[in-house]
């Protein structure tokens, strides 16, 4: 059994029957991490000797009976969630000595699951990127081909479940960070619907529109992944009361009245038609309608949908993230903790040395945006006319679920770039983003799954946009999907 | 549309962010490409639409107004750039 392919269930049940430990898991691992990472920089930072001491307590809690589905099993994490004990940077020179004094939400559910924190993994500066060339830790290489992009924010997630670096990991998408870097590395992630996660102890970019969820090798890892995650929060003032999921509850059942070699009869599939238009590329789009080929020969029906509104989710997007980042980001000021200027004057000049020093030309620049678009005289014309437009979205996306249970498209327009192809013009990176970010200003559920390759033999990502609380089905299409072909189980050339 | 160099830096102070003079110049460029593309918003008439702040229309939950927290200063202290007597330190802002 190849430890690094198999799926969490796999790894589950070789735990429970004994024929392996949470120790070995762990440290073989570890071993592929130390021997790749130089090449990947995936992660930031790795604790080998916090990891196993974690292992040998998951072991012996097994060894107790008291075993949970992810118990002994190791997890990555996007290096923006807090955990106790862990330097978490957030990919910036502002947190770059941080050491977390308490757990994150959920850091503390894998905790209580009995998962293994296997390291943090490398990521935009603060969430702010596409490609991860924002980090000031350096960029993630794709494990594809490490000439190219792994995408971002959440890039060494994803390429640390691409190069079989962990089993899995976690990530957090505020305007496409969780799909677009799984798109792009061939492998499967989910943003559940706005408030599924609880946002505690996950450093904050823009508030109404962060959401952490899974990175996998497949949608039935995704669903385990996401059993532990959601989940109420008192700490999170939007974290949603709901009653627990079992995300796994539908996963292998044929859509309801659908016969067993059709499971997915009756599902109606909406393709927007902006998602179909220009500025796809010709590649992406043959392997996304090959997707939806093998969807129809499932069972289920496409039809046109209409999304108006969201030729304007990205001009929207870039007045209300980066106003939601200048007030979140104004808490970073050198007085409590993170970096402080060494030299400085006044109380003002030290505020503005120390956040000079500490963030990088994105941030600033997103913090600039926001600044401007919420300053007097000019909140009305932009900050409550792109609220507007976020309801209209809002209004598309309710109109189309009025015919369709699912929507379906591109991940991302193109398939991973080259390192510096997109950074001398913010704009062109921020285009990258232009399927994934109307899912987040309409806070609705996402997910992407491999659908074949495109040019150079870099990965294309199937996106399924669902309707609120909607993650069960999406994730049961995903697995049928996958039962279905083999893109999942690609692994990058040297993994 | 179009910011100057002096309005860039005065958005720089007001985000408490040092910026030489050849960084603003580099940032005005690059904040007018984007405020260029931004700008599109304002072709759509959205007279009449209700601003949407948040993704659910759910209400800010109340809680018991009673201790929740535990004192832990020291810790979260121990990692402030410069402290003396539970109390962080910043340069003098009162003669």
């Amino acid at each position: 059994m190849s430890l690094e392919n198999s799926s969490l269930r796999e790894l589950s049940d070789a735990l429970a029957a004994g024929q392996l430990s949470s120790v070995e898991l762990t440290q073989r691992f570890l071993d592929r991490i130390a021997a790749a990472n130089p090449g990947l920089n995936a992660f930031v930072t790795v604790d080998p000797e916090r990891s196993l001491a974690q292992a040998r307590a998951a072991d012996a809690r097994r060894a107790r009976g008291e075993a949970a589905p992810l118990t002994g099993i190791p997890v990555a994490h996007k290096d923006i969630w807090c955990a106790q004990g862990w330097r978490t940077t957030c990919g910036s020179r502002m947190l770059a000595n941080f050491t977390s004094p308490y757990d994150a939400h959920v850091i503390a559910r894998f905790n209580d699951a009995g998962a293994i924190l296997l390291g943090k993994c490398n990521m935009d500066e603060f969430a702010m990127g596409s490609s991860n060339e924002t980090s000031w830790f350096g960029p993630v290489r794709n494990p594809w081909n490490p000439a190219f992009v792994p995408g971002g924010s959440s890039g060494g997630s994803a390429a640390a479940v691409a190069a079989r670096l962990a089993p899995a990991a976690t990530g957090t998408d505020t305007g496409g960070s969780i799909r677009q870097p799984a798109a792009l590395c061939g492998v499967s992630g989910l943003k559940p619907t706005y408030g599924v996660v609880s946002r505690y102890g996950m450093v904050a970019f823009a508030s109404s529109l962060d959401q952490g969820g899974p990175f996998a090798k497949s949608a039935e890892d995704l669903a385990l992944l996401l059993n532990v995650m959601a989940g109420f929060d008192a700490r999170d003032s939007t974290s949603l009361e709901r009653a627990p999921e079992d995300y796994t509850r539908v996963l292998a059942a044929p859509m309801p009245g659908a016969p067993a070699d059709r499971p997915l009869a009756g599902l109606r599939i909406g393709l927007p038609k902006q998602y179909f238009g220009a500025g796809l590329a010709s590649d992406v789009a043959a392997a996304v309608e090959a997707a939806l080929a093998e969807l129809r020969r499932l069972g289920a029906t496409t039809a046109e949908v209409d999304l108006p509104a969201s030729d304007l989710a990205v001009p929207a997007y870039y007045v209300i993230a980066p106003a939601e980042a200048s007030s979140n980001l104004s808490r970073f000021d050198g007085v409590r903790y993170g970096h402080r200027a060494a030299e400085y004057g006044d109380l003002v000049d030290m505020y503005c040395r120390t956040r000079a020093e500490g963030f990088g030309a994105e941030v600033k620049r997103r913090i600039l945006i926001g600044t401007y678009v919420l300053s007097h005289g000019y909140y009305d014309a932009y900050y409550v006319k792109a609220q507007r437009i976020r309801r209209l979205i809002a209004e598309d996306y309710a109109r189309a679920f009025a015919q369709v249970d699912v929507i379906a498209g591109p991940t991302s327009p193109t398939v991973a770039f080259e390192f510096g192809a997109k950074t001398a013009d913010p704009v062109q990176m921020y285009l990258n983003d232009i399927y994934t970010i109307p899912a987040n200003l309409a806070g609705l559920p996402g997910l992407s799954i491999p659908a074949g390759f495109g040019a150079g033999g870099l990965p294309v990502g199937l996106q399924l946009v669902g309707n609120y609380f909607d993650e069960a089905r999406m994730l049961a299409i995903a697995h049928q999907y996958q039962r279905a072909t083999d893109w999942h189980k690609r692994a990058p050339a040297g993994f | 549309m179009s910011l100057s160099l002096d309005e860039v830096k005065r958005i720089a102070l007001l985000a408490r962010i040092a910026v030489s003079d050849a960084e603003a110049a580099a940032a005005r460029d690059q904040l007018n490409g984007i405020f260029a593309m931004i700008e599109a918003m304002q072709k759509v008439d959205t007279a009449g639409v209700e601003p949407m702040s948040h993704a659910q229309d759910v209400m800010l939950r109340l809680r018991e107004d009673a201790v929740s927290e535990r004192d832990q200063h020291a810790l979260f202290q121990s990692i402030a750039p410069q402290v003396q007597d539970g109390l962080y330190l910043v340069p003098k802002v009162i003669e």
